[in-house]
């Protein structure tokens, strides 16, 4: 067992954790963050998206232990409590999910996207979330939702 | 799944992974960016017993480019993939890293990782091949330099002894008259390399008078192709030379066959591919 003290949405937690417990793991299962989902055992789905020290990682392929002292964003802390994020109100709008397990990753991996490039076109988008696998939609809306939050965060606020 | 467990060290120095490597001989391995370790410790396909974080050593990470360019073996494919001056001193590395996987995997995976582990249908080894870059390995018995045309010598395996850790890598800056291009045949769900073909020419006067080619995704691992080379060598470079001189991809080569592409179909798309990366690294250096 160590202990880590990680910065998760912006509160410090320090647990102990065995070194081969994975991010996703101690986000579910100690931090009770279940937003963060679980899809695949090849590192290839995307729906454990979070972002560490602001960049966009997959949860599932990274070890607790290395996260001592960062900070890390699960789709959870995204908005402020009772808030939505314009993704996530995107998806909402342009029917951006079915079955909705995708969908944190999704909106994780977009949110990065959008820090990087924030009018992307839909080429990019579609790039851009290469690493998120989804079942349902047929990525179609999912693409109408990122661009229709880019548009929406490119209005600068209070307009 | 969950890594069966293992004990875990984050040394600050080369000197003290070193010597973690020492200590704990077998048993250890390296953590670098974690993207083909940790796949393969949730599968078990590997079950290390001690794990030699080596995050934490800031010497071994960034780009340094003065005379040639010295690439730190714990880059991510993301700074690379952003380091606008990387990219125009070297495009077929640039144009290669982007193609890797998607952008979480960038974010994570290193240079020094993906050379370390050698798969098959990993991008860069082509890249290192086509590009003659010199891998600086370090060890107990000091400081060495590999050649990418000495490294890669069968599947997954290399040149380097267990005890050795990668440090850098150095390419050269292309200069005038010279071009480097990167052509992929992607898997369409993991985006590794079913064919992916680097590479490199000098025109002088007019006329081809240095070609390099690296193979990977459709051998067990990353080759040359020679004959393609002296077949390129000395001509004109048109498109007529460089079909001519791609007819001979794959020839001195094993090439695999699997479920996503049988042999014959890897072979066709090596001729294909390596066609491709000459006409553009051609169109690049004129
Ligand atoms: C979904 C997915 C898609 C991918 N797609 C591609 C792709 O399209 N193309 C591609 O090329 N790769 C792809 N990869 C692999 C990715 O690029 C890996 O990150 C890379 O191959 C290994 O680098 P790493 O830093 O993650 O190494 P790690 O996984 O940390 O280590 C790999 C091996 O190298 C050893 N090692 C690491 N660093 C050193 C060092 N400095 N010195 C000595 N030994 C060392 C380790 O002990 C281990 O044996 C993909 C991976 C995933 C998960
Ligand atoms: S759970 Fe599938 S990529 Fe992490
Ligand atoms: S909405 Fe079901 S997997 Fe994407």
């Amino acid at each position: 067992m160590a202990t880590i003290t990680v910065t998760v949405n912006g509160k410090p937690h320090t647990n102990d954790v065995e070194p081969r417990t994975l991010l996703v793991h101690y986000l579910r299962e100690q931090l009770n963050l279940t937003g963060t989902h679980i899809g695949c055992d090849t590192s290839q789905c995307g729906a454990c998206v979070v972002h560490l020290n602001g960049q966009s990682v997959k949860s599932c392929t990274v070890l607790a232990i290395q996260c001592h002292g960062a900070e890390v964003t699960t789709i959870e802390g995204l908005a402020p409590q009772g808030q939505m994020h314009a993704l996530q109100e995107g998806f909402w709008e342009k029917h951006g999910l079915q079955c909705g397990f995708c969908t944190p990753g999704m909106i994780m991996a977009a949110a990065d996207l959008l820090e990087r490039n924030p009018n992307p076109t839909d080429d990019e988008i579609r790039h851009g979330l290469e690493g998120n696998l989804c079942r349902c939609t047929g990525y179609e809306n999912i693409v109408r939702a990122v661009r229709y939050a880019a548009e929406k965060m490119a209005v600068p606020a209070g307009d | 799944m969950i890594p069966s467990a293992f004990s875990y060290h984050a040394p600050t120095s080369v000197a003290e992974a070193l010597s973690l490597l020492q200590q704990h001989g077998d048993e250890a391995k390296i953590l670098a960016g974690g993207h083909s370790l940790l796949p393969a410790m949730k599968l078990r396909l590997a079950s290390p017993g001690v794990l030699i974080d080596i995050n934490q050593i800031a010497e071994l990470r960034g780009v340094v480019i003065n005379g040639n360019v010295n690439i730190g073996a714990l880059t991510t494919w993301s700074a690379i993939e952003t380091d606008g001056e990387l990219a125009s001193v070297c495009p077929a590395l640039a144009e290669a890293v982007a193609l890797i996987g998607d952008i979480q995997v960038r974010n994570r995976g290193t240079i020094g990782g993906s050379l370390a582990h050698a798969d098959p249908a990993a991008d860069a080894p082509a890249v290192m091949l086509a590009l003659n870059a010199q891998i600086r390995v370090t060890g107990p018995g000091g400081t060495r330099t590999i050649a990418a045309d000495d490294f890669f010598t069968d599947m997954l395996s290399t040149a380097l002894e267990p005890d050795e850790l990668i440090t850098s890598i150095t390419l050269n800056k292309l200069g005038a008259g010279e071009g480097s291009a990167y052509s992929k045949f992607a898997h369409p769900a993991s985006r590794y390399a079913i064919v992916g073909v680097a590479a490199y020419v000098k025109l002088s006067g007019g006329k081809v008078s240095a070609c390099r080619i690296g193979v990977t995704g459709a051998g067990p691992k990353a080759v040359r192709q020679t004959a393609v080379e002296q077949a390129l060598i000395g001509s004109d470079g048109s498109a007529e030379a460089i079909a001519a001189a791609a007819a001979h991809a794959g020839e001195e080569m094993d090439i695999l066959g699997d479920i996503h592409a049988s042999e014959g179909y890897r072979r066709a798309m090596t001729k294909v591919y390596v066609k491709r990366a000459l006409t553009s690294a051609v169109a690049r250096a004129r």
